[in-house]
């Protein structure tokens, strides 16, 4: 395998992994928080111990979380050099402002929360979760805009023979920024609404402290109906956003080759590149494409044809990653709408329960999807129209490369599979109710 | 030209911090297998640093982020020409973490074994491999015109690179040992106080062997001579190691603890000023060296992170120091969430 492509799976492997710990930790902390405010709002006892037990999982999950992004802030230097050399004068410093601004909150007061509970006040704990939460959320909102600078670059201008800053305000403020950053963290909060539900309908199916799973149910539905509505609507927002600065990756999102008016999304399609039209194309919905994107049936939408062969993402792996996301998106409107409806029969719908239970990994399943989307659509580019992917690579030995891949790979399956045991124990073993 | 060299230092403070509060956890966990001998002294040790070690880490990814911002040249050349040196401390920071919160999760010897065994690969070879790549920046790493390394892993483990892998682990080791003696009580604070003890006569021994080295192996003294009043930070960093021994003997064990920690902070400047205005030198060729003034970021970036720099650092240093007061008492049986 050749450099680039080898330091292309290195990092997509790491950061996706990385990933499938960071929405817990910015959605379960926003819960914890709650709950733990509810607990010195109420001094409901049940609040504490939710608190408590839902924090035990939370923390396994943080810790995998935290190291495996120590990996990515060096990332960019060991792997792609080339590409911090040329942008690091814009994307370096949104980086280090996440690490001194906010990167430093979550982690400093993680340690006062675990070890304050003596310590501290009750409201001094419960404040002191909530900057753990807010320090999670705001170094995930810096992130975001470095990545939506990747995808949408502006603000800046090239001089020196690289990307040098000249609107540090337009960086922070672009809209598609700002979609991103609320889209990814509703989405957190739908998978840590269904990480909730999913546990406690667990327990309830099997009659275990039906108080206290029954409230933390409720409460994940709470927050996951909202989000769910949320995490959609700020996609359709998003997607308007990836049309006008993305166009083709808005087309291999949809599969749609030819530029039109009244562009029609497809049930189903399966692309074929080699000839740029669908082999197969089932149940176009004419317009529906125009009117998602521009809220017009008549607008034009730029069609794959229009960019030429070596500026268009792979199609397959787009369309279908998109497809996946979107329609699970819908899964977790109707679940929890559905659950909503039935919040305070929940013991006596043991198949809505059922479902809920094995729906835990969905919402994993739909955020990786939507990375796949934005990362692998955004090809060939590294930073959209700017730099290629295939221009940004360290000039380091495949071999080093390997080496560390090999590293990686070991290293964070015993991670994942002892991180992904313990959570699992202490699920299945439920809460040590203090008042017991 | 002034706005760059702020940022150097800045650089080499934001470094020295990160050596100053990680060193001592790095620290604790090299010494984990030899004074951890029974269950609850290693559940102290590891409780001691339990509420701390995550924060400190933080200042390294400041240091790795403000270095991309403010250097971006040198944080994609240093970090592209010491990828396996800085791969294995990731590996070796990631299992590390992960560690604290795993061991006790589940009663069983084996299991906490292969975390125990993690914590001190996971402490001891970052230490001295932040040693090693330092001394190698000190003395000048081969890179040419291109910022391409013409070297391998081995090219970094030259006699006067190993001699600073040596110096950075007893300077953690002697800092971890005095956090030790402050958090804890009884046997395990006595043979804390003894090995800090032990420790201080090696580490005054290889801190003067590598003064003298860095004199024949690297250009370092050549600002100290155009400026003889720098000497003074030397000085200052001599005397503070000298205090640590001072501290030992009359159980100021708060001090003590400043006394490692302004070494450190020390031996990070002594090296930072004699590299100064070299971030990242060639040893091929002075001209291929990477300075503060032909590798930064434009102007405006550098005064916005500036600006943020200000704010911010001033504000952790403030929170983090409450933190530290905060679990500065005898770890007590209750005090272990870990």
């Amino acid at each position: 395998m050749d450099l680039v492509t080898l330091s292309r799976l290195q990092f997509a492997s790491t950061i996706m992994f990385h990933f499938l710990f960071v929405p817990l930790t910015l959605g379960l902390s926003i819960i914890i928080a709650y709950m733990e405010t509810r607990y010195v709002q109420t001094g409901d006892e049940t609040y504490l111990n939710m608190t408590k037990f839902w924090a035990k999982l939370f923390l396994v999950n943080f810790a995998v979380g935290v190291v495996t992004g120590i990996t990515q802030e060096f990332q960019f230097g060991t792997n792609w050099s080339r590409y911090s050399a040329y942008v690091g004068d814009v994307f370096g410093s949104l980086l280090a402002i996440e690490a001194t601004a906010t990167f430093f909150l979550e982690s400093t007061f993680i340690g006062v929360w675990i070890f304050g509970w003596k310590k501290l006040s009750k409201k001094a704990h419960a404040g002191v979760m909530w900057l753990v939460a807010i320090g999670s959320n705001l170094s995930a909102v810096w992130i975001l805009i470095a990545n939506a600078w990747m995808q949408s670059p502006v603000g800046f201008t090239i001089r020196n023979g690289r990307a040098e800053m000249v609107d540090f305000g337009a960086v922070v403020s672009q809209p598609f920024a700002i979609y991103k950053i609320f889209h990814t963290i509703s989405s957190a909060l739908v998978l840590a609404s269904f990480f909730i539900m999913g546990i406690s309908a667990y327990h309830l199916l099997k009659n275990n402290h039906k108080e206290f799973f029954t409230k933390s149910f409720k409460t994940g539905l709470g927050f996951g109906l909202i989000f769910s509505l949320m995490v959609f609507i700020l996609g359709d927002m998003n997607g308007v956003m990836v049309a006008e600065k993305q166009p083709a990756k808005l087309a291999a999102m949809e599969s749609l080759w030819e530029t039109t008016d009244m562009a029609p999304s497809y049930l189903f399609t399966w692309p074929d590149p080699e000839n740029e039209r669908n082999a197969v194309e089932i149940g176009a919905i004419p317009g529906l494409l125009s009117f998602l994107v521009k809220h017009d049936f008549n607008a034009v939408v730029q069609g794959l044809k229009d960019f030429p062969k070596d500026e268009r993402p792979p199609v397959l792996v787009t369309s279908y990653a998109f497809r996946g996301m979107v329609g699970l998106g819908v899964i977790f409107i109707l679940l929890t709408v559905f659950g909503w409806f039935k919040r305070n029969k929940l013991l006596e719908n043991s198949l809505y329960l059922k479902i809920m239970m094995f729906a835990i990994p969905l919402p994993y399943l739909a955020i990786q999807l939507g990375w796949v989307v934005a990362e692998i659509g955004r090809q060939p580019w590294l930073v959209y129209g700017v730099v290629r992917t295939a221009d940004g690579a360290s000039p380091v030995a495949v071999s080093q490369v390997a080496f560390s891949l090999v590293g990686f790979v070991l290293i964070y399956s015993v991670l994942g599979a002892a991180g992904f045991y313990l959570m699992f124990q202490k699920a299945k073993k439920g809460p040590e109710l203090a008042s017991e | 030209m002034v706005l760059q060299t702020r940022w150097f230092f800045l650089w080499g403070l934001l470094w020295a911090l990160y050596f100053m509060t990680d060193g001592f956890d790095l620290g604790i966990g090299a010494l984990y297998p030899v004074l951890g001998k029974t269950e609850e002294d290693k559940n102290i040790m590891i409780n001691a640093m339990g509420p701390l070690w995550d924060g400190n880490e933080v200042w390294l990814l400041t240091a790795g982020g403000v270095t991309f911002a403010a250097f971006p040249l040198v944080y994609a050349v240093m970090f592209s020409s010491l990828y396996t040196a800085l791969m294995l401390i990731l590996f070796a920071l990631i299992i590390r973490g992960v560690s604290f919160e795993f061991r006790n999760k589940v009663d069983h010897p084996g299991w906490k074994k292969v975390w125990d065994t993690c914590i001190f690969i996971g402490s001891i070879a970052p230490a001295i491999l932040f040693g090693v790549a330092f001394a190698n920046i000190f003395q000048g790493i081969p890179i040419d015109g291109e910022g391409l390394y013409q070297g391998n892993l081995f090219t970094l483990l030259n006699p006067y690179g190993l001699l600073g892998g040596v110096l950075f682990l007893l300077l953690f080791v002697q800092h971890g040992a005095n956090w030790i003696i402050i958090r804890s009580e009884g046997d395990l604070h006595d043979r804390a106080v003894k090995m800090s003890k032990n420790i201080w006569p090696f580490l005054l021994v290889v801190a003067v062997i590598f003064l003298v080295a860095s004199w024949f192996a690297t250009p370092l003294y050549q600002n100290y001579l155009t400026s003889p009043i720098l000497f003074v930070v030397i000085l200052i960093t001599v005397v503070a190691l000298l205090g640590v021994r001072f501290y030992l003997e009359k159980e100021n064990w708060f001090s003590t603890w400043f006394s490692s920690a302004l070494t450190i902070v020390g031996a990070t400047f002594f090296g930072v000023i004699g590299l100064f205005p070299n971030l990242f030198p060639s040893s091929i060729n002075p001209e291929f060296s990477l300075s503060a003034y032909n590798a930064s970021s434009s102007p405006l970036t550098l005064k916005i992170m500036l600006v943020v720099v200000i704010l911010f650092v001033p504000l952790v240093l403030a929170y983090q120091i409450w933190t530290y007061n905060l679990f500065k008492g005898k770890v007590k049986p209750e005090d272990m969430m870990y």
